[in-house]
């Protein structure tokens, strides 16, 4: 007899490439990797599919204040990207510091961002 | 008056690339026009990641993006003039410019390279009913005011159109703690790449209605709410549909117009279709010796592009300095048919081809399992599979120049063989 399954599932649309398949996800122990993913045309949209349920990350990119310049505001950026539910601990942290110029671009401004393991960086110069 | 072998007007990516490739093919006195305060053009505003996968095999913010190429021209030691802006151009290349420390400015150039970008079409542009109230803005002013002069624009934003400025300040916005309340499409498809769809609608729960306007602006001195209305398929409002949001803030992302009223006083002739120059295989415009490239010439959604495109216009314009490129021969005309709305370049001289000859075109609307087909005279000779098209993204279709030269058409043509489909994300 069939044990009853959770049969939880989410849709995504796969942004590996323009595409942008309709892929539905459903939990399932049997499957090697817990999940089943139905509507993708090619296999990096399974890959796609994993890291949004397991592990979903985003590159945060925003301002910070500078304070010498004639600019007002520096981009800054993850070096990396960063889990999604971070997004916003980061945010808070980044509209807390300011900096003062000249700054290189990749210079690391915060170094481990909402305890991510990941820095925040500039992305332009600014003298 | 100064004399230049080259002369760029606009030192945004398109103009950088199009400076440093001539560089490279030889040209010595090359001078760099922008009349901002520095270079880099609009990616010095568009703070956001996605640049540069063509190009660098990674992903670049755009002041990553321009800044890589900011180094190389100073590396070249190319001559540049910022906050100074072109007022005049003419057919015979002389440029008229004005800035603070030079006063007004006249210059010959043996050649010139258009790469003027675009601007944001306004509220003027697409008339919505309504009041005048402030807390309307243009989705990349709200952009530049945010990101370069650190000033929130309002708390509760209504957004009009899903191009890829408005879903990025979408995002750009919540994070700055405003709340996104909806984005409306008057289309029944996004124009914006599906990628930001995800990342800057539904990442952070903003809705997306597709086939609404605003159909009404509140608000005295500064917006009180709008009126999003669904519209049917010719577009016009469905009476009764209209629901009410009550927020401070309007943006308008509805579109970009190439910046042309130098190249109109050039005389250079522009196509309807892209608002932009008509260019040749070389980049070069109907006024021989002035060439154009990026923006100007047609909206580009990915900067990699442009930057090919520019280089392209970079060796064209030192081809044409050297002597090296056929002026006075006729051209052949390649023409958008069935379901292609425009096509780069629109006319090619066969003899001046080399290697490949890359067409850029647009669709007219959303395709699946299509193929974009190559017709020259009135025999297809290339297809190219294509499982998605859309007018949001452009495509390129390469060529192979011996196949031209051999086949020597008349006209080419190029035609969209596919089911149409109108999907909505
Ligand atoms: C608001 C906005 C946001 C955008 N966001 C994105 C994005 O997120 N991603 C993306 O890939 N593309 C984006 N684009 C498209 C982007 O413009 C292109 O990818 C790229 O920047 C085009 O390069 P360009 O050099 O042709 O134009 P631009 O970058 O616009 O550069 C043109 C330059 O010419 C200068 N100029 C114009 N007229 C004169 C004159 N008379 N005299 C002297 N200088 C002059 C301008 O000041 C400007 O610096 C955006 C466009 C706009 C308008
Ligand atoms: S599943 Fe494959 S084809 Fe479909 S969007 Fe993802 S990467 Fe593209």
């Amino acid at each position: 007899m069939e044990k009853k399954r959770n049969m939880q599932s989410k849709e995504l649309i796969c942004t590996a490439c323009p595409i942008g398949c309709r892929l539905t996800v459903f939990q399932d122990e049997k499957s090697e990797n817990w999940f089943r993913v139905e509507g993708n045309s090619c296999k990096r949209g399974i890959n796609y599919a994993i890291a949004e349920m397991t592990d979903p990350r985003r590159i945060l990119t925003s301002t910070v204040k500078v304070t010498n310049s004639h600019y007002k505001r520096l981009p800054v950026r993850t070096r990396e990207a960063i889990p999604k539910h971070l997004i916003f601990s980061c945010m808070n942290e980044i509209n807390r510091i300011e900096v003062i110029t000249p700054v290189r671009m990749g210079d690391i401004l915060i170094d481990n961002i909402a305890s991510s393991g990941i820095p925040l960086i500039a992305s332009r110069n600014l003298e | 008056m100064l004399n230049y072998e080259l002369v760029v007007i606009g030192g945004g990516p398109a103009g950088l690339a199009a400076a440093i490739e001539a560089r490279k093919n030889g040209v010595q006195n090359i001078l760099v026009l922008e009349r901002d305060l520095e270079l880099g053009g609009i990616l010095q505003q568009c703070i956001h990641n996605g640049f540069g996968l063509h190009i660098f095999k990674e992903e670049l913010t755009g002041p990553e993006y321009a800044q890589r190429f900011i180094n190389e021209l100073l590396e070249m030691d190319i001559e540049y003039k910022t906050d100074t802006m072109v007022l005049d151009i003419s057919e015979i290349k002389t440029i008229t410019a004005v800035n603070k420390q030079d006063g007004l400015i006249q210059i010959s150039a043996n050649a010139i390279i258009l790469a003027m970008g675009c601007r944001e079409r306004t509220r003027g542009a697409i008339r919505i009913p309504g009041t005048r109230p402030a807390g309307v803005f243009t989705a990349g002013t709200a952009q530049r005011f945010i990101n370069i002069e650190g000033y929130m624009v309002g708390r509760r934003i209504v957004i009009l159109g899903s191009g890829d400025i408005g879903l990025i300040m979408a995002r750009r916005l919540t994070l700055e703690g405003a709340k996104v309340l909806a984005v409306a499409e008057l289309m029944p498809y996004s124009s914006g790449l599906t990628r930001n769809i995800v990342q800057c609608l539904h990442d952070y729960d903003i809705p997306l209605l597709l086939s609404h306007t605003v159909t009404d602006i509140r608000g005295k001195d500064r917006v009180t709410g709008v009126t999003i209305s669904k519209v049917d398929q010719n577009l016009k409002p469905i009476p009764g549909s209209e629901k009410e949001y009550q927020c401070d803030t309007l943006l308008l992302s509805v579109g970009l117009i190439p910046e042309n009223e130098l190249s109109l006083q050039a005389n250079i002739k522009l196509d309807p279709r892209t608002g932009g120059p008509i260019v040749n295989e070389s980049m070069e415009t109907s006024v021989e010796g002035i060439f154009a490239c990026g923006n100007v010439v047609h909206v580009h959604d990915l900067v990699d592009y442009v930057t090919e495109e520019a280089q392209k216009a970079g060796a064209g314009a030192a081809d044409y300095i050297f002597e090296e490129i056929t002026e006075k021969i006729p051209a052949v005309p390649i023409v958008p048919q069935e379901g292609v709305n425009y096509i780069i370049p629109q006319n090619i001289r066969i003899d001046n081809l080399n290697g490949f000859l890359d067409l850029m075109l647009r669709v007219t609307s959303v395709y699946r399992n299509a193929k974009i087909c190559v017709r020259a005279d009135e025999k297809t000779i290339k297809e190219v599979k294509r499982p998605h098209l859309s007018p949001g993204e452009m495509e390129r279709v390469r060529l192979n120049s011996n196949i031209m030269k051999t086949i020597r058409p008349k006209t080419i043509s190029l035609y969209i063989d596919g089911e149409k489909t109108q999907y909505a994300i």
